[in-house]
């Protein structure tokens, strides 16, 4: 109905967004009448996630007139902002900041890169950022599961990594079996994904990909790429900040610095 | 070298470490013999168990040293110290695994693995023959901390020390290990340094005290002086 009111797709997309929001609205009333308030909560959160994706497209309209090149500069910003969310979920672990930095650029650069020059994401500024996007996002929250469940498991283990250190072993030995839990955890959730996929969930890019008219097929089998690479962007990215992270729990005279309530 | 430095194992000098503003050890100084037993005594709190660990280095000392042979312990790479200087610990802390397992911790950790009949020795040691398959989830307390002992005389150290290795354990189990604890230190003529709030006990294994009162050293010398100035020292 809404197409037919509206021949200009700006207008068109402006009055979605308000048949989106009155649905919201009604939400909120609903919610009213059974003495549950989120009005505040709600509306601060749909007008904020408004602004936030409409200055997203703004910007990719002004990215779409840029060369190919600025994507780099576009997809590392996004990585120093992945690393800088991912290190405030994380505390109390010295220079955990490069850690997730190094990890996530590592991660998700050794998938973008090579993934880009074999031609499996196009060099268009229209798929490298969405999809690198994807991919660093999911590196971000697997550098951050990684790092939390191992800074919890050396603060539980304290006592057992201590006399590990306490008997003469390196460091590094004496974290191993939590480097391994800490890299599985943090890749539970794709294996998930994959284990999911097109079962429980029809994820976005194959959703989006049939919406605006491409072979239902097709969409599948590249939604299936894009969830090969993000998942071993984040194997990559768990791996690479747990190695970083292990011997930054020891002190110079390989004394450990983190424990219970530290 | 005089003979005095000679027959000196371990020399600690005003050794003292601060955490946030808390001084945990204020100038500890105390010289040990080779083959000395010292007991470390004072109240909950008076810097004990903050004193074994600074001699292995798990923690950095805020100011002063320690000398081991007269080699200022900075000077030595962190695992040859921790191997020259055994950590028992108040509780076992095992790794998951087998008993043999823990007790070929360490020597495998400097590429020596120890023959199994090395292991079963010094688990007769410790008097628990037969034990070496056993999973260390499966022991009882004093068990546990036996291994404990056995996992750190495999590592031949110099100097041992004790972290209260009887609290945690019931009273027979204390007194087992307390009696083990003693004919290990005789039969290897062991240089020790045993914490414990247990006067007692201190009595029954050491021949010298050191006693600390909020992180100083309040008495050292020969047990009976120590501990006959200040009975009360809980």
């Amino acid at each position: 109905m809404l197409t037919r009111l509206f021949d200009n797709e700006l207008l068109l997309g402006a009055a979605q967004a308000a048949v989106a929001l009155a649905l919201a609205l009604l939400v909120i009333l609903l919610a009213r009448r059974e003495q549950v308030h989120l009005e505040r909560d709600l509306t601060g959160a749909l007008l904020r996630g408004l602004v936030q994706i409409v200055a997203v497209g703004s910007i990719f309209l002004l990215l779409l007139q840029a060369p190919v090149w600025i994507t780099g500069f576009v997809l590392m910003g996004m990585v120093a902002a992945a690393a800088a969310i991912a290190r405030r979920r994380v505390n109390g672990i010295p220079g955990v900041f490069a850690v997730s930095l190094y990890g996530i650029a590592f991660g998700s650069g050794l998938v973008i890169l090579p993934m880009t020059l074999l031609g499996v994401i196009e060099t268009q500024v229209t798929a490298l950022i969405p999809v690198g996007s994807m991919i660093i996002a999911s590196s971000m929250n697997t550098c951050a599961l990684a790092l939390e469940r191992f800074r919890a498991d050396v603060e539980t283990h304290a006592a057992q990594i201590e006399a590990g250190l306490a008997l003469g072993a390196a460091p590094a030995e004496t974290v191993t079996p939590y480097v391994r839990s800490a890299v599985t955890a943090s890749l539970i959730p794709h294996l998930n994904t994959l284990r999911s996929l097109g079962i429980v969930w029809i994820p976005g890019i194959m959703a989006g990909m049939i919406l605006s008219g491409a072979d239902p097929v097709y969409a599948a089998v590249y939604q299936f790429v894009v969830i090969a690479m993000i998942f071993a962007a984040g194997g990559l990215t768990a791996l690479a900040s747990m190695i970083l992270v292990r011997g930054r729990v020891f002190g110079a005279s390989e004394q450990l610095l983190i424990r219970q309530g530290s | 070298m005089n003979s005095d430095s000679d027959t000196t194992a371990l020399r600690v000098e005003a050794l003292s470490r601060t955490v946030m503003g808390a001084k945990l050890l204020d100038g500890v100084s105390f010289a040990v013999r080779r083959g000395e037993v010292w007991a470390i005594v004072g109240p909950s709190g008076a810097g004990k168990s903050s004193l074994l660990r600074l001699l292995v280095r798990l923690d950095e000392p805020s100011a002063g040293t320690v000398y081991l042979d007269g080699v200022d312990y900075r000077e030595l790479p962190p695992r040859e110290l921790r191997r020259r200087v055994g950590l028992v610990a108040q509780h076992a802390a095992l790794f998951p695994g087998t008993v043999a397992e823990n007790v070929r911790f360490g020597p495998r950790h400097r590429g020596v693995e120890l023959s199994t009949e090395r292991v079963e020795k010094l688990l007769a040691g410790v008097g628990l023959s037969g034990f070496r398959h056993r999973n260390v989830a499966n022991l009882s307390g004093g068990e546990a901390q036996r291994v404990g002992l056995a996992r750190t005389l495999a590592n031949e150290p110099e100097i041992l020390l004790l972290d209260e290795p009887t609290s945690a354990l019931d009273e027979t189990s204390r007194e087992d290990v307390e009696a083990l604890i003693r004919s290990i230190i005789r039969e290897n003529e062991l240089t020790c340094l045993i914490v414990t709030h247990d006067v007692a006990q201190a009595r029954r294994t050491a021949d010298h005290a050191l006693l600390l009162r909020q992180g100083r050293v309040a008495e050292k010398g020969p047990i009976e002086g120590v501990l006959g100035a200040h009975p009360a020292v809980r």
